[in-house]
């Protein structure tokens, strides 16, 4: 899958071109006022930055900004170095809610919007092998019949997952996609989200308030906050994977964001 | 399984007895009305049921709702989704809508009939008029309730503005609509045999009448159960259409 170019990056990670790139982003919603200003973020190839900030911080409109889902008042977003204006075709949503479409079944939700017309042109057979192993590598294999009614809410969240790895995302946008899950679950689904964004070669930006959820996923972890919204601090995570296995560096750099968290808000 | 089958069958079956002693009752008083009890009404009707006559007019009838209920889902879908989408035209007709929805549809059937002539496209008219308003309302909340994810999941796929309303916006809110036809179609049923009172030739309605002009009470009878039976079955298909829809 990987060209040989593709392969010359990826043996340089600290340098490895940029996915996504947002420059002097700033944005106001009327009757509410400026909501971030001044933001710059870039995720590069293959990178898991987590954009972690309390809840109405704004970083949920920074990812809608950057998904190219709405306009910025200022600054510019290039997704593989071409300006953004719609959504890009390389990148996939995953929310909160799964979001699934409850008159489809589970390939078809899964499949849902690869023929659309302004989606790149694939032969019928290949986008049904790409739907069979996203829905294999999310563990729902043999469920493909079954309709969202009948699906857990983890299983839901899994189906919304293959629906954007079917897309092989470049970049993958995640807005507190495991928070309306119960602990076990959302565990399951981090330890599974980095294995498959691994495994299909995506970047992910995801925004989480989950300090833990952050640092057991996250190869970056930008913290945004203030009012109008910025970015505050910066922390690379190279603690090895899993991360559960170190618990000192783990709850050091809790630690750490937590004293990032009480300053910026002071 | 017991319980599910004989307590309604109990429920039936009293009913029946009810009818029974009550037309015992009307015949003691008038003893031509001993053919309204439940014995004669179900030989009237299993003569009707092999004979053609019953048959035709219950074919017109059906006929009827199914057109009146099209007219309602051309006019009603769209009035819905337009109602669903803008605030500005919602503002202007809700008023309007609720007022017209509560006049009984049978009250236009002289302004009907003095506008369309004699003959079907009055029952027509009235049949779409009754059905309409359930149509709309539902398609307008289904509309309003659409998941707004869904749609930020289209435009995240760059879908056109046709692929939008066929393939997310359409089945999003069908649900919606089968519960409108679903209203429309109880509705219909109602007006349809007093419609068909008025005017026409055919149809359920008009047997009624026919039945009565006839002095053939016992096939009133039997007309009167064959209109419930239709009715409770157009309502199950209704019902198991949308259950179907939603794979619940």
């Amino acid at each position: 899958m990987n060209s040989p170019l593709a392969e010359a990056e990826i043996t340089a990670v600290g340098v490895a071109p940029a996915v996504l790139e947002g420059r002097g982003l700033s944005y106001a919603h009327a009757g509410v006022g400026t909501i971030f200003d001044g933001v710059s973020l870039t995720v590069r190839r293959r990178e898991i930055v987590a954009l972690l900030g309390s809840s109405g911080c704004g970083k949920s409109t920074l990812l809608r900004v950057l998904a190219g889902l709405e306009k910025p008042a200022a600054g510019e977003v290039r997704f593989l170095g071409e300006a953004l204006a719609e959504p890009h075709p390389r990148s996939a949503l995953v929310f909160q809610q799964p979001s699934l479409l409850p008159w489809l079944n589970l390939a078809g939700n899964v499949g849902f919007g690869l023929d659309f017309a302004h989606q790149p042109k694939a032969a019928r057979a290949e986008l049904a092998e790409r739907v069979a192993a996203a829905i294999d590598a999310v563990g729902l294999a043999g469920r493909e019949a079954a309709y969202p009614s009948q699906l857990s809410g983890g299983m839901a969240q899994r189906a919304a997952l293959a629906r954007a790895l079917a897309r092989q995302p470049e970049l993958l946008f995640a807005d507190e996609p495991f928070s309306a899950l119960d602990a076990i679950t959302r565990a399951e689904m981090q330890a599974l989200l980095v294995d498959v964004v691994h495994r299909w070669h995506s970047a992910v930006l995801l925004v989480t308030h989950d300090i833990d959820e952050a640092i057991l996923v996250a190869d970056r972890i930008v913290l945004m906050g203030g009012r109008p919204g910025r970015l505050v601090q910066e922390w690379t995570v190279d603690i090895p994977r899993p991360r559960e296995d170190f618990p000192e560096a783990v709850s050091a750099l809790r630690l750490a964001i937590l004293a990032a968290l009480r300053h910026s808000s002071q | 399984m017991v319980a599910n089958l004989l307590l309604p069958l109990t429920g039936l079956l009293a009913a029946a007895l009810l009818w029974a002693v009550g037309a015992g009752w009307l015949a003691s008083q008038t003893p031509v009305a001993a053919s309204f009890a439940p014995l004669p009404a179900f030989e009237a009707l299993l003569q009707l049921l092999q004979g053609r006559d019953l048959w035709t007019h219950v074919g017109i009838s059906l006929q009827r709702v199914g057109i009146g209920l099209a007219i309602a889902l051309v006019l009603g879908i769209p009035l819905g989704v337009l109602t669903g989408l803008s605030k500005w035209f919602s503002r202007s007709t809700t008023p309007l809508f609720q007022f017209a929805r509560m006049i009984s549809p049978l009250s236009w059937m002289p302004l009907a009939v003095m506008v369309l002539g004699v003959g079907d496209a009055p029952v027509y008219f009235l049949l779409a008029f009754a059905a309409l308003w359930p149509i709309l309302l539902n398609t307008a909340s289904g509309v309003a309730q659409l998941d707004p994810n869904w749609l930020l999941l289209a435009r995240s796929l760059s879908a056109t503005r046709s692929e939008t309303i066929l393939r997310v916006i359409l089945p999003g809110i069908t649900a919606h609509i089968l519960t409108g036809v679903r209203l429309a179609i109880g509705i219909i049923w109602i007006v349809l045999v007093p419609a068909e009172m008025l005017g026409v030739s055919a149809g359920l309605g008009y047997f009624i009448l026919d039945s009565r002009d006839r002095l053939a009470y016992s096939d009133l009878m039997a007309a009167i159960l064959v209109i419930g039976f239709l009715g409770y079955l157009l309502d199950h298909a209704a019902r198991s259409l949308h259950r179907r829809w939603l794979h619940a």
